[in-house]
């Protein structure tokens, strides 16, 4: 028993031994998308079976919607069949769907941590690759296949194999400027996008302890992007006050039976890890990507690597990166003109990613050549945003403030960034094509789009 | 499921890391469509070029690679979004089989799915591979055999590789996961009872 928080979950919701390190796991709570959800629940129907546990699924559709003010489902009227059929299978189901317009709704991975239904020790699934962003509450939360999720839907359980484990401990006082979002941007640049591949990433140290739970979804939400299961943090008292009183959190005398079980979560103090890394914050700068893979990163201060930096396997890779981004080798990062401006996503799209934008805008307004857009990342966000005045500080700065949704992020909604635009984003994935045929992703945290926005090109956050 | 026991043929060698799956079919591709007809989309920003004729530069395109069903990587293979689609869209294109140092572990398990094996092999093995096959493109052929657990490359080297048996059973009969839980349907039924009691907080927060 090697004591991590990890194998701890696993082992408790392990219900058979498939031998070669599978096991089949219990899931405690289960989330559809429209993309997936209402084909997979379609696909069960078609195999003569039901939703095993209808209670436990929760529909959000997020992806295939628009993100425009005033946006209905027709506004994308490919999405809108899409979630016609995710209604109604969830209706025919028995599953609880958070309609878009209606409270509650908004990108997946936001929603199941505001809702509070993603609770410590829980083990959770979906069909979308960012379900690791709910590991920041301390649940075992990972992205499975469409497949899988007819799998887990007739069977409320999913044959996985348990991968290692992996540690990063991020020690020290964070530096000014330097966001959740750069510290596993930071991290990715320094391990490898497929150094996680086949670990479960847990996050710890002094600076992981003293982040606000939004900031952990946000250090959990990339972990997929160091190609790892999951990301978790230890659950503690931040965790707890922010559950309490959320719509599916535990109540009263549950609440205290939680509460008791949440503090067994966190793995032991000499628990062993199959990998162990640490990284000193003093180190730390703001980041910015540079290419098509989100290991492809520098601080804000840095150049863009030449051949010679790099080593000769991959200068293709280089030069292929660098001729789609349109940028040249050995070039400053800074002062890039920048033509777009995304804030939203499951990674930066919450109150306190809203609030760290406005905070650099200042009363100033964007480069006129840029397109700003601020895109909330749920109905609940984009309400307490508007109770604050945020979006009045948006829009007087030139920002666009629309409506909840995975929108620029995957652009599956029908909105994308032209060809051969720049685009900084608050996102996760900077491949080629993500945001649009031919758009240029450059990865950063809210504070750094905000300040691109106000100077047309990419800057130091720490000079604005 | 597609069963899969063996397949033949000229490598393709795209010896490029990070290949993810946006890469290999774009999202815009899987709004509203199902399993099938994505063979034409994938790759598809690589692939074409804007009057949508083939892209000669895309090596996949070129004479004695089009169509062929195993395709070489390098590291980290299928990165990034879950989309099952990735899988639709390479079987469609005639891929049976992806060679590669390391692969995304979403599309790793989506590709036990469906009938497309992903093999691990170390990367100067894959690279013997590509060079053997590039020596004489028309002729090279390479072998992998998911019975034997083998690839044989087109001098005749034959390289294990390693699959867990769970997998390559299932594979080998083009079986689902489904029917195999449900025969554990005692012991999920069991495990619920139980941890209704232990755990009770987990369970009424949802009722």
């Amino acid at each position: 028993m090697s004591g991590t928080m990890f194998d701890r979950i696993w082992d408790s919701h392990a219900i058979a031994d498939l031998g070669e390190g599978w096991s089949l796991l219990y899931l405690d709570r289960l989330l559809v998308h429209d993309l997936s959800g209402g084909r997979a629940m379609r696909e069960l129907a078609e195999k003569g079976r039901r939703v095993a546990e209808p209670n436990k699924v929760f529909a959000v559709p997020d992806h295939a919607i628009s993100s425009a003010p005033g946006r209905t489902e027709h506004t994308y009227p490919k999405g809108a069949a899409l979630l016609a059929s995710l209604r109604e299978r969830s209706k025919a189901e028995g599953v609880r769907i958070f309609d878009i317009g209606t409270p509650g709704n908004g990108i997946v991975h936001v929603v199941g941590p505001e809702q509070g239904i993603v609770l410590p020790g829980l083990t959770l699934a979906c069909g979308d690759s960012h379900t690791c962003t709910n590991g920041g509450m301390g649940a075992l939360a990972f992205g499975i296949g469409s497949s899988e999720l007819v799998h887990a839907l007739a069977t409320q359980t999913v044959p996985q194999r348990r991968p290692g484990t992996f540690r990063i401990r991020y020690e020290g006082v964070r530096p000014a400027g330097v966001t959740a979002k750069d510290m596993i941007l930071a991290a990715i640049g320094r391990f490898g996008a497929a150094a996680g591949t086949g670990m479960a990433m847990e996050y710890a140290g002094s600076a992981v302890r003293a982040m606000s739970v939004e900031e952990r979804l946000t250090l959990c939400n990339l972990s997929i992007e160091m190609g790892a299961k999951t990301g978790m943090v230890a659950p503690d008292d931040t965790t707890f006050e922010y559950l309490a009183g959320r719509p599916f959190a535990p109540k009263g005398a549950t609440w205290d039976a939680a509460l008791a079980d949440w503090r067994k979560v966190p793995s032991d103090p000499g628990a062993r890890f199959t990998r162990d890394e640490a990284i000193d914050m003093a180190e730390l700068a703001p980041q910015i990507t540079w290419g098509t893979s989100p290991e492809m990163v520098s601080d804000v201060t840095g150049h863009v690597p030449t051949l010679e930096d790099t080593v000769p396997s991959r200068r293709a890779g280089l030069e292929a990166a660098l001729r789609y981004m349109g940028l040249e080798p050995g070039q400053k990062i800074a002062g890039t003109k920048v033509d777009w401006v995304f804030i939203g996503s499951c990674t930066n799209s919450r109150l306190s990613d809203l609030r760290a934008a406005a905070e650099v805008l200042k009363g100033r307004k964007k480069a006129e050549h840029v397109t700003a857009w601020v895109v909330p990342g749920s109905e609940q966000v984009k309400a307490d945003a508007e109770a604050e005045g945020l979006h009045h500080r948006f829009r007087e700065a030139g920002f666009e403030w629309r409506e909840p949704g995975c929108a620029l992020c995957v652009a599956a909604n029908g909105e994308t960034v032209p060809s051969g635009a720049r685009c900084v984003s608050t996102s996760n994935r900077n491949f080629v094509g993500r945001q649009g045929t031919g758009a240029r992703t450059h990865l950063a945290s809210p504070a750094m789009a905000a300040a691109a926005a106000l100077a047309g090109a990419i800057v130091d956050v720490r000079s604005y | 499921m597609e069963a899969f026991r063996i397949v033949e043929g000229t490598a393709i060698p795209l010896m490029e890391a990070n290949v993810d799956t946006d890469v290999i079919i774009p999202i815009q591709r899987l709004v509203g469509s199902g399993r099938e007809g994505l063979g034409e989309f994938a790759f598809e920003r690589r692939r074409y070029l804007p009057d949508r004729s083939d892209n000669p530069d895309f090596i996949p395109n070129q004479g004695p690679y089009k169509g062929s069903g195993i395709l070489l990587a390098d590291e980290n293979f299928g990165c990034g979004s879950s989309r099952e689609g990735a899988v639709w869209a390479l079987m469609g294109m005639g891929v049976r089989c992806v060679i590669a140092p390391s692969f995304g572990d979403i599309f790793f398990s989506n590709c036990f799915q469906n009938g497309l094996l992903p093999v691990r092999l170390p990367i100067e093995a894959i690279r013997r591979i590509a060079e053997q096959t590039e020596e004489s493109p028309g002729n090279a052929r390479t072998t992998v055999d998911l019975e034997r657990k083998v690839v044989i490359t087109p001098r005749g080297e034959t390289i294990p590789f390693a699959v867990d048996d769970r997998k390559r059973e299932a594979m080998l009969d083009g079986l689902d996961d489904i029917s195999l839980t449900l025969k554990q349907a005692d012991a999920i039924a069991a495990w619920r009872e139980q941890d209704r009691t232990e755990r009770n907080w987990a369970w009424e927060s949802v009722v």
